[in-house]
């Protein structure tokens, strides 16, 4: 299993190794665009993923939060007490850079990180850069910045820097996209970015097959050839799975391949082929949703019934419920990667976590709130509180338990998009690869057979609940 | 509520239970089917004490209406009705010919059997919910102001119906009202209740000739004269 993070590059070392794996005869399976390091980093660990490509920095700065700027023998050592292994590096160095547009740097004359003080110029980063140890917070230290930031999507950022929304952010210096944005790399004077050199990162006890069929990689790639490879990507607009076996065919005895090894994923997909891509996007986006929407309901009325008479519990409940709405999609998403690892189960967990609110408050309140001439009187007729609950209580609150229901379902075909982040697959596969590639088309290619299905729900849920709805 | 009361209802009759409102009426019916526990003193049902187990069943022996009716407003009449009996496991034909019986009774046309609550007039909602209190042909009926949501003139038909009830189901009815006129044309014995105390009992007709307390004398003169 090759796992790899949601931006482009990454995307493209993974596929490499996938391909190169493949043609020395490994069943490969993919769980490309897992959502940042720490989902990466814990799904290798609990062997959900076999090798990702990592860079030796994250490791250092972010991960293992070393001194200093370590090697790959330090990180090494380091990785041991959670039993990983960095693998020989590919041999370029994909650091952090701070990029600004060329006009404004003609204009400003910024040539180094340290012109930009006292500039007042708009700055955002990406919300990984924002919080990571050797990110913002110890750069504007470095070089005194004090320039208020806002946190931007990665994929978003240079379309936002290229229309003067914003004017400074961070990129990576082997990004496709700095010449095709016109954006310029602000020279690191005070060398504060440590080194990002790029290289798998494997569990220790990976297998000898599988090391020595990797090793063909060590310092195959250097930063002038990644950087085509991902303009290939973004600029010429193939696929990164193209790009990967292009490089894999031309390089292949390097790699340790005979010239004649089959390469998969050379064949462009047609018009067919999206679709039915699409299609299956689509049917696991269902399946998610409504196994979550499925258990919420269950669990939720039958909370709800069971918790609604005693007024302290039933409130604790409900609280409960909120709290877990009030956590972060996707930081919700990464808590459950420890506990269920990566994929379906723990993306329809977190989505029936996220349900369950709407569904439990609906009901709890409009069980506790029926006429309580009503509930007198069906008391007075003998009825026990089952009956109640089951002739009076329930009927009448058919319409909010439902209304409930549909906001519930809204909510998971919307936060569903998310889970592609952990590799559960769904119309935010597409999304997620989209915002990396910063491919529009891609992205749209979710987001509205999502925002269709969002809308068909709501509509359809509308129907029943006029159906089922006691007249007042 | 009450600090020290003590009463007995007489068997087969109609009494009424009067006072303004606080004066405990309904606090006073409501422990007779023990929606309402005393905290001290017991309270006997055709001559057995009220039970503090199995309720229900309890429950299902006695009869309640209320004011509005009260009636399920997402069940039809005929369900709204027969409710209990359908618990109870009556037969689809026995619950039907009871059903249709009370109807007779209290002089409703069957065409209003599929019809659900908000689709009736208050005067058949009023009716039905005695309909729906007399399904399980209980001993004892406990009436809550059943008559007083209504306009006069659909008050006087619904006082003939109850009327005829009187004769076709006898039982024991306790009628809760805040109207002297009403307790005397219905009831063969009346209460006379101020906060929380018995201050007169009687036959209506010598409770109003006669008012044992400036109380009662207060409640007739502001009603009858």
């Amino acid at each position: 299993m090759v796992g790899s993070k949601n931006f482009g590059e990454s995307y493209l070392l993974a596929e490499i190794a996938a391909q190169v794996l493949e043609a020395k005869g490994f069943d490969v399976k993919r769980q490309l665009g897992l959502g940042g390091t720490l989902i990466c980093y814990e799904a290798l660990k609990n062997g959900e993923i076999d090798l990702y490509p990592e860079y030796t920095g994250t490791l250092s700065q972010a991960v293992l939060k070393l001194p200093g700027k370590a090697n790959r023998e330090q990180i090494n050592q380091s990785l041991g007490p959670d039993g990983l292994e960095l693998l020989e590096e590919y041999g370029f160095n994909n650091t952090y850079a701070v990029v600004v547009r060329h006009t404004l740097a003609e204009q400003l004359g910024l040539k180094s990180i340290s012109d930009l003080q006292g500039q007042n110029l708009n700055f955002a980063f990406s919300h990984e850069f924002l919080q990571r140890q050797d990110g913002w917070p110890g750069l504007a230290r470095r070089y005194g910045l004090d320039d208020p930031v806002t946190g931007i999507e990665h994929g978003l950022a240079y379309q936002a820097i290229a229309d003067g929304a914003i004017d400074v952010t961070d990129a990576y210096s082997t990004d496709g996209e700095l010449q095709r944005y016109k954006l310029r790399i602000l020279t690191d004077d005070q060398a504060y970015f440590p080194e990002y050199r790029a290289a798998t990162l494997v569990r220790a006890n990976a297998s000898p097959e599988l090391r020595s069929a990797l090793s063909g990689l060590g310092s195959m790639l250097d930063e002038t050839l990644v950087q085509a490879l991902n303009a290939e990507v973004v600029l010429a607009g193939r696929s990164f799975q193209e790009v990967a076996a292009k490089f894999v065919r031309t390089n292949a005895l390097a790699l340790g391949l005979s010239a004649q090894t089959k390469v998969s994923g050379s064949d462009s997909m047609g018009a067919n082929g999206w679709l039915a891509e699409l299609w299956g996007h689509f049917l696991r986006h269902l399946q998610l949703t409504t196994s979550a929407l499925a258990g919420a309901i269950a669990l939720g009325l039958g909370l709800s019934v069971t918790v609604y008479r005693h007024r302290r519990v039933a409130e604790g409940v409900v609280y409960l419920c909120g709290l877990m709405q009030t956590i972060p999609s996707l930081a919700l998403l990464a808590l459950m990667i420890p506990l269920f690892g990566i994929g379906f189960v723990p993306a329809i967990i977190a989505l029936f976590l996220y349900s369950l609110l709407p569904i439990v408050r609906n009901a709890i309140t409009a069980l506790s709130t029926t006429d309580p001439t009503l509930v007198r009187v069906s008391r007075a007729l003998g009825l026990s509180p089952w009956e109640q609950l089951r002739y009076l209580r329930l009927p009448l609150a058919t319409p909010a338990i439902f209304a409930g229901i549909r906001t519930a379902a809204v909510i998971s075909i919307g936060t569903a998009t998310l889970a592609a982040f952990i590799g559960a697959g769904g119309l935010g596969e597409p999304i997620v690869v989209g915002l990396s590639l910063n491919d529009t088309d891609m992205i749209l290619r979710g987001a509205i057979p999502a925002a269709i299905l969002a809308i068909a729900v709501e509509l359809a849920f509308a129907a029943i609940e006029r159906k089922v709805s006691p007249p007042k | 509520m009450f600090e020290d009361l003590s009463l007995q209802i007489p068997k087969g009759h109609t009494t009424a239970v009067v006072g303004a409102s606080g004066s405990g009426k309904t606090t006073l019916l409501q422990m007779i089917n023990a929606l309402e526990q005393p905290d001290a003193g017991s309270i006997a049902v055709m001559g057995r004490p009220v039970p503090t187990e199995d309720l229900e069943s309890f429950r299902r022996g006695i009869g309640y209406a209320v004011q509005g009716a009260g009636l399920f407003p997402h069940l039809t009449a005929e369900q709204n009705v027969t409710l209990v009996a359908r618990l109870e496991g009556w037969s689809d034909e026995r619950r039907q010919q009871r059903f249709q019986a009370l109807l007779r009774t209290v002089g409703l046309d069957s065409d209003v059997s599929q019809r659900l609550p908000r689709q009736l007039s208050g005067g058949q909602q009023q009716r039905l919910g005695i309909c729906r209190a007399l399904m399980l042909q209980p001993d004892v009926l406990l009436l809550d102001e059943p008559f007083s949501a209504v306009d006069p003139i659909t008050r006087l038909g619904l006082y003939e119906s109850f009327e005829q009830v009187a004769t076709t189901d006898p039982a024991t009815v306790i009628l809760v009202t805040h109207d002297l006129r009403e307790a005397k044309r219905l009831a063969d014995f009346m209460v006379i209740l101020d906060q929380g105390e018995i201050v007169q009992v009687g036959v209506p007709t010598d409770v109003l000739a006669n008012p044992a307390t400036p109380y009662a004398e207060r409640l007739i003169e502001s009603q009858l004269s």
